[in-house]
């Protein structure tokens, strides 16, 4: 897939559910429509969680990975 | 050569499916909101309450909870030690310490150990308290509601309570919502 610019980094490591979705969700307030966002998560259940935040809040996950140890997801703002 | 004979299938006559029965009521809305009710102020089940509505703002969706009963207590500030008019609420505040930072746990508190267990267990795995989980919510824009009844009863003034409260109402209120826009759940 093409490079994508991140432009925002969430922070979201060693912190357990629901503080993930919490930060990554006050974190889109403070951003414009569009921005390319990248959450760094550790807890393994973000997998699926970031799945359905991206759903109900109609944000794109523009890409999700892992190293192993470290989750990684692109989400474009709404 | 041998011919093969296909027989016609038999034809079964196809029955029209019954009508599926319909509802009574078709209902109008779907719900769009969650609505907590705050029943408990045990630490595992005002925790529970706090991931929800704190969850449930974060995906976008408008967050009440109803406190009541015991789980108007746990929204007493802190750092106040006997609340209440009467002797018998200031002797209930006594018995049962008021604050979010100060819940027994329903089961394994053998006096305070188990809660003091479970909260060391959360830090060691990142999990947020209540306290912090609470001010996120509120940062989001979760609505605490507290019941009216229960702050009479309790002897409980506004000032007794955390910051950011909304005004207090009443069971009809909750009912109202239940039943026309909100997702119920009773912890």
């Amino acid at each position: 897939m093409p490079l994508i610019e991140v432009e925002t980094t969430v922070d979201a490591r060693n912190l357990s559910c629901p503080m993930p979705i919490v930060k990554t969700a006050q974190a889109m307030k403070t951003l414009a429509g569009g921005t390319i966002v990248e959450v760094l998560a550790t807890d393994p259940g973000s997998t699926r969680d970031f799945v359905a935040w991206c759903k109900s809040t109609g944000n794109e996950l523009v890409d999700q990975s892992s190293d192993g140890a470290v989750y990684r997801f692109v989400i474009r703002r709404k | 050569m041998t011919t093969a004979i296909i027989e016609p299938p038999v034809e079964v006559p196809i029955e029209a499916p019954a009508p599926a029965l319909a509802p009574a009521i078709e209902p109008e809305v779907t719900p769009k909101d969650v609505l907590i009710i705050d029943y408990s102020g045990d630490l595992e089940k005002v925790w529970a309450t706090m991931i929800l509505a704190s969850t449930s703002a974060a995906m976008g969706v408008k967050t009440r909870v109803f406190v009541t009963f015991w789980g108007l207590p746990a929204f007493v500030r802190d750092e106040r030690r006997i609340t209440g008019e009467n002797w018998m609420q200031k002797m209930m505040s006594a018995m049962q310490r008021p604050g979010i930072s100060h819940r027994k746990l329903s089961k394994m508190n053998f006096l305070g150990m188990g809660p003091w267990m479970m909260r060391r267990l959360a830090k060691q795995y990142h999990v947020a308290s209540p306290k912090e989980l609470l001010e996120a919510a509120q940062l989001m824009g979760v609505e605490f509601i507290p019941c009216q009844m229960t702050m009479d009863m309790f002897g409980l003034k506004p000032d007794d309570m955390i910051e950011g409260m909304a005004e207090p109402v009443g069971a009809a209120t909750v009912i109202g919502l239940m039943t026309e826009q909100s997702v119920p759940l009773f912890i």
